[in-house]
């Protein structure tokens, strides 16, 4: 599975440092291939969201490397020049919440990251406007954010982690303020996207309702992944 | 790209158009205030060439008549006209003072002119209603400020005066509007005790044994007559041949008549350098109170909006929104508020400035001025919210 996908080994993160340090990651190994969706679960505290920030390249690492397709994005120090852009071409976010700009229509918050790459406004709304057709709400394209559901809202924040075609999305938690039914669309989405687009998709979650439709899961306990099949229903 | 200040003003847009009435009425305040200033220059400037004047000579060592009390005596201008390059002299008075209108005092400057006609120095170069002087007593021409009419009854210390003609933008450097009577009128009017006090000064020049002498019977009534009778003016304007320099014929005065002699520039300089620069300083202060406070009032709006705004800035960053377009769009933001503040601060003034009881005077460059430094001011006050927006965190957007 080189090549494309991600890939972790031996990752480490520590905040802070002396007495008060934590040691949150302490060596994380974790690898997910294009087009693939893995769940990570474990308990509150356990590095989840920590292991997303480095992966998204939020927060630095402490230790070990980081591979997104062929390209070694970090190895005991970032490989990559430019980090903001990397974030915005190569990583997907979607969070427990939208956080969608309460000042921009659906189309634009969609559209926004493509335009901060530099695509031009109009071919920018046009990739939106295909990716809020294959999440289904096309029709509320010029509706404000909040004139959405929750649901609608957080279609649209995966619509905007989708468009600039990442390898990788990265799902902190992002069914958590759905009702089963919901939780488990955006779930269905974000596999159907990810066979689409060829993205390797993390979601991690507590949510019970969505846990047996991950086909691999990454339990996380004190900083250490362990892996385990999951029951990989699917949606059938 | 679109323009994400834009995107956020229009979205919130009550917000920027409210505060930015509150921002423009501070600014109105703070233009009429710099128009008051420009109104007592334009005063200043008024009342010199209202006077025709090309030279005022005053009492020797004064910065009179308008700025320092000066006192000549009234024949000192047959010499003055006699001398080479001057084409009229002429004696004047100024005395402000409260003068009776009705039920009402009303603050003037009364000047006391000399014979002559409109074109003498010191007469009103022209009216807006009625006529001029023409009796030697007991006659007053107004400006129309005083809100005075024709036929209307002044009262002048003891006298009664009939308004025959009104003037308009007739008005002192403190902006009192003006009152010409005729020049003997004037000189009594500054001299005239109440009877109390003539009686008593009488009374006290009668028991001076100086003034008991034998021989010479009469002199305590000459000395009494000499005392009620005042022979001095303020100033002597003077009107100079058109060939001549006004330093030169200045020079020549000061020399052979050993008095003060101010050209039109040296007066200006005393009116608007001496006379208003206490004010200027006074209105100074208050525009840099205004400008500081339209500064806090900037900065905390910009400062509270952008708190509002912190996860969408940590989502901006997120997505990898460079720190100058995030710093670019507060900016944005301030200087739209301030924007809004000017246009409407400069219509508030306009339509405020006739309204104050001094004359408001709103020069383009003054509003030019003002504009730069509400643009200065939104610049420099959005520093505290953008230094904010920057600390902000992307992880932030990402949580626990
Ligand atoms: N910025 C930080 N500074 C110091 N310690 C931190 C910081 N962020 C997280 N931690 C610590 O690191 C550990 C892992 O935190 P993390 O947020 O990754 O947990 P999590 O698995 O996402 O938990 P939850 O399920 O509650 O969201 C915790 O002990 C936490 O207290
Ligand atoms: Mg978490």
């Amino acid at each position: 599975m080189t090549g494309k996908g991600i890939g972790i080994q031996g990752l480490k993160k520590r905040y802070g440092r002396g007495d008060t340090a934590v040691d949150a990651l302490k060596g994380v190994d974790m690898d997910v291939a294009p087009g693939e969706v893995v769940g990570l679960i474990g308990p509150s505290g356990s590095g989840k969201s920590t292991l997303l920030k480095c992966l998204g390249a939020v927060i630095e690492p402490t230790a070990g490397t980081m591979r997104l397709g062929a390209e070694i994005i970090y190895d005991d120090g970032w490989k990559v020049k430019d980090i903001r852009a990397l974030r915005r071409d190569r990583i997907g976010f979607v969070f427990q919440a939208p956080y969608l700009i309460p000042f921009l229509d659906v189309t634009d918050n969609v559209a926004l990251p493509s335009m901060l790459a530099g695509t031009a406004n109009a071919e920018a709304r046009r990739r939106a406007l295909e990716l809020l057709e294959a999440l289904d709400v096309a029709h509320r394209a010029r509706a404000m954010p909040s004139q959405l559901s929750g649901g609608e809202q957080q279609r649209v924040a995966i619509a905007r982690g989708l468009v600039n075609r990442p390898p990788v999305i990265l799902a902190d938690e992002p069914t958590a303020p759905l009702d089963s039914e919901r939780a488990l669309a955006v779930i269905r989405i974000l596999n159907e996207m990810a066979g689409k687009f060829e993205t390797a998709v993390i979601v991690v979650t507590h949510d019970e309702k969505i846990i047996p439709t991950f086909k691999r899961i990454y339990h996380i306990r004190d900083g250490v992944t362990y892996e385990e099949q999951g029951q990989g229903r699917g949606f059938e | 790209m679109i323009n994400l200040a834009a995107r956020d003003i229009l979205h919130a847009w009550g917000k920027f158009v409210f505060t930015g009435i509150g921002l423009g009425l501070l600014i109105g305040v703070t233009l009429i205030m710099a128009g008051v200033y420009r109104g007592m220059v334009d005063d200043a400037k008024v009342l010199l060439d209202n006077s025709g004047a090309d030279l005022w000579v005053v009492q020797k060592d004064t910065l009179g008549p308008y700025a320092e009390s000066s006192s000549i005596y009234d024949d000192a201008w047959r010499g003055i006209r006699a001398m080479p390059g001057v084409a009229q002299a002429v004696n004047v008075t100024y005395l402000t003072m409260q003068v009776r209108r009705g039920e009402e005092d009303v603050r003037c400057m009364v000047s006391g002119i000399a014979v002559g006609g409109p074109g003498t120095p010191g007469w009103p170069p022209w009216l807006v209603a009625g006529r001029h002087l023409t009796r030697g007593h007991y006659e007053a021409v107004a400006d129309i400020a005083t809100g005075c009419r024709i036929g209307d009854r002044l009262r002048i210390r003891r006298n009664h005066y009939t308004v025959v003609g009104l003037t308009r933008r007739m008005v002192s450097s403190n902006g009192d509007p003006m009152v010409f009577i005729p020049l003997k009128d004037a000189q009594e009017a500054q001299f005239l005790k109440d009877n109390d006090a003539i009686r008593q000064q009488r009374r006290r020049t009668a028991e001076n044994p100086i003034y008991d002498r034998p021989g010479i019977p009469n002199l305590v009534d000459e000395v009494i007559a000499a005392q009620s009778f005042n022979p001095f003016v303020n100033a002597v304007l003077v009107q100079i041949d058109p060939n001549s320099h006004p330093e030169e014929v200045a020079d020549k005065i000061r020399r052979w008549k050993r008095l003060t002699v101010y050209t039109r520039a040296q007066m200006e300089n005393i009116l608007v350098g001496k006379l208003i620069a206490t004010s200027a300083r006074q209105i100074g202060m208050f525009l840099v109170i205004l400008a500081v406070v339209s500064a806090a009032i900037v900065a905390f709006i910009i400062y509270t909006l952008t708190l509002g705004k912190i996860r969408e800035i940590a989502v901006l960053k997120l997505i990898g929104t460079r720190n100058t377009t995030i710093a670019a769009m507060i900016l944005q933001q301030a200087v739209t508020l301030g924007l809004i503040g000017f246009v409407v601060g400069r219509i508030a003034a306009t339509f405020g400035a006739p309204y104050f009881p001094k004359h408001v005077l709103l020069v383009p460059r003054d509003s030019f001025a003002g504009l730069l430094a509400v643009i200065l001011i939104c610049i420099l006050s959005s520093i505290v919210a953008i230094r904010a927006a920057l600390k902000v965190d992307p992880a932030e957007a990402v949580g626990g």
